[in-house]
């Protein structure tokens, strides 16, 4: 069942004509005919969790907004995608840029936003031209402006282009960025909630979220919250990436495995080349990588699914995350030490350098894990990463310093024999990858 | 003689305009990537002292905000700038040999210069098109699904735009 692809393929769906025909804009309608709580219920009752990687469910988020008299609030949209291996944010802005505004429209009049803001990372430079077409549109037949549908509710969207860091996706760093000033993160609380952009009472929500906004008001949040699986609702959508056959973004059912979702014709169609599947993040880079074993069947040997529940189960030791859904899929002939090491370089490139765990253990990290790369580690240099990544975890402003080091730990918890490989034949290691070695075949996994 | 034109101070103003009564230093980045874009491709002292007078602001508010975006040159720039993302899905997807190839191609190493002013290689961190990896942005636009082949063509693309 697709919610929010299912007019993706529609003849000039990106321009007014052809999306409200399909329908579209019909949710503004019936959403400025409800009260703005009678929406955030709405919401609540869909159990939507929001779709940037953390996956807080999105009504309680909407109810938690401090509405202070006489302080405006505001609603922004975080578009700076930027975790590796995500990019589903960008095929919904730049192919269904009206369903994504019909979301803000509502999602704004539910939190009282009269002025919302989209947040767009400055490297996908032609699609706030896009944006603001579809902005344009929907002013120009009246969904949009002032007083909208003679309900009296104005608002306006501006979209507002990054300039490159990847920090800004955190959200109290892309408030500050918002301002006028460098990404860093603020220390919470207060949260955005409270004080925002400006110190004014702030949402800030993923572009996914937001667009699921309009199936759940056109079905009802009851209707929306019986798609799924338990407390994964409606659908999420997937960026699959790698060495696959088909990559692309896709719109999953959260009863889908993993192996199909892998394998199957509808879906990435097997690993390409013919080659053997190794290993996978399943929800961009920043969560646990999986060998290939433990990424189809959980550590109990049941079949693992795309939802948040079912990548999570076995925690860290054996589990990992649906986080943006960035699912990159390492093939037979990688190597995860260099895939790890490029991980590290990007965070110590990311690094906004205010906590000196992070700053420091960062470009520690991607030092040492070069230094083995190259074939010149030694065998305390694996136990010395584990410790910085140990350290960097939970000792930071922003969860960056998670994202930082919890790629490094799963990389050593799942391949450890592959960096001993690497440390052992240094020259070896110069011309020929690991490979699969045993992870082919199932591992002792010994459950806690 | 740093100056944007008529149009360029419209922008400007229509810019500030998005941001409530007395919160114009949100204006910052749109109006650096205008003048980036305006003055040569990356951001001289006088182009960020500009900014600070076009916006109010103080000019050390600027460089700070200026030095922390990977996406404003602090140094001159060729004229087309190849950033080639080199993160995880990318790598696997043979960046690195993409980037070795311009290397050899151009003679430049990362972050340089080609003598004739006409190519800089960027090597970048993940630019959000790793379902259509290699991949490499190109002014606005990205350009996906690279091969060594198609960097060439590319590259005489440029150097054809070049010279017209």
């Amino acid at each position: 069942m697709k919610l929010l692809l299912e007019n993706a393929h529609v003849e000039g769906i990106r321009y007014y004509e052809a999306y409200r025909k399909t329908g579209g804009y019909r949710a503004v309608e019936k959403a400025l005919k409800m009260t703005p709580d009678e929406l955030v219920e709405e919401v609540k009752k869909s159990g939507l969790r929001g779709r940037g990687g953390a996956g807080f469910p999105t009504g309680m988020k909407w109810s938690f907004l401090a509405k202070p008299e006489g302080v405006p609030r505001h609603l922004v949209v975080n578009a700076d995608e930027s975790e590796p291996g995500t990019f589903k944010d960008r095929y919904l802005m730049e192919f269904l840029p009206h369903l994504f505004i019909e979301g803000m429209i509502i999602s704004s009049f539910a939190l009282g936003s009269n002025t919302s803001y989209v947040y767009i990372r400055g490297e996908y430079a032609w699609i706030p031209d896009i944006l603001e077409q579809a902005i344009a549109e929907a002013k120009a037949n009246g969904w949009l402006g002032k007083n909208i549908l003679g309900t009296g509710f104005d608002c306006e969207i501006y979209v507002h282009r990054g300039a490159g860091a990847y920090i800004c996706g955190e959200e109290t760093a892309l408030i500050e960025s918002l301002e006028g000033k460098r990404g860093n993160p603020r220390i919470k609380p207060p949260f955005p909630a409270i004080q925002g952009v400006w110190m004014r009472p702030t949402v800030v929500n993923n572009v996914e979220t937001i667009a699921a906004v309009v199936p759940i008001i056109n079905m009802g949040g009851e209707e929306y919250g019986k798609i799924g699986v338990g407390r994964s609702t409606g659908t999420k959508l997937m960026s699959a990436c790698g060495n696959l056959k088909r990559p692309g973004v896709y719109e999953i059912p959260f009863d889908l495995s993993v192996e199909d979702f892998i394998y199957g014709d509808e879906w990435c169609q097997g690993i390409a080349n013919g080659k053997k599947l190794k290993a996978c993040i399943p929800g961009g880079s920043s969560v646990p990588i999986l060998p290939a074993n433990l990424l189809l069947k959980t550590a109990k040997g049941e079949t693992r699914y795309m939802n948040y529940e079912s990548l999570s189960d076995g925690g860290f030791a054996t589990g990992s995350m649906l986080g943006s859904g960035g699912f990159i899929v390492l093939d037979e002939d990688q190597c995860v030490v260099r895939h790890t090491m490029s991980l590290a370089r990007f965070y110590k490139h990311e690094s906004c350098g205010q906590c000196s765990p992070c700053r420091e253990g960062t470009g520690w990290m991607y030092r040492i894990l070069k230094k083995i790369e190259y074939g010149q580690g030694t065998m305390a240099d694996i136990d010395l990463l584990w410790d910085i990544q140990r350290r960097i975890e939970g000792n930071t402003i922003c969860p960056l310093g998670d994202a930082a080091a919890w790629p490094v730990a799963a990389a050593i918890r799942h391949f450890r024999d592959e960096f001993e490989w690497h440390i052992l034949n240094p020259e070896e290691s110069q011309t020929r990858n690991y490979g699969l070695a045993h992870y082919a075949d199932p591992l002792e996994i010994v459950v806690a | 003689m740093i100056q944007f034109s008529e149009e360029k101070l419209a922008k400007v103003k229509e810019i500030i305009a998005r941001y409530p009564e007395g919160k114009h230093k949100s204006a910052l980045i749109p109006v650096l990537h205008l003048a980036q874009e305006e003055f040569g491709g990356w951001l001289d002292v006088p182009v960020m002292d500009y900014v600070a007078t076009l916006i109010s602001i103080k000019p050390i508010e600027v460089y700070e905000v200026a030095t922390f975006y990977s996406m404003f040159n602090m140094k001159p720039v060729g004229k087309y700038v190849l950033e080639v993302c080199q993160t995880g899905p990318c790598m696997v997807s043979g960046s690195d040999k993409i980037i070795s190839h311009i290397k050899n191609k151009l003679g430049i190493d990362a972050g340089e210069t080609t003598e004739d002013g006409l190519f800089t290689l960027k090597p970048a961190e993940c630019l959000g098109a790793c379902g259509y990896a290699p991949m490499m942005q190109l002014g606005k636009h990205f350009r996906e699904h690279l091969t060594t082949e198609k960097v060439d063509a590319i590259i005489e693309e440029l150097r054809a735009a070049a010279k017209n």
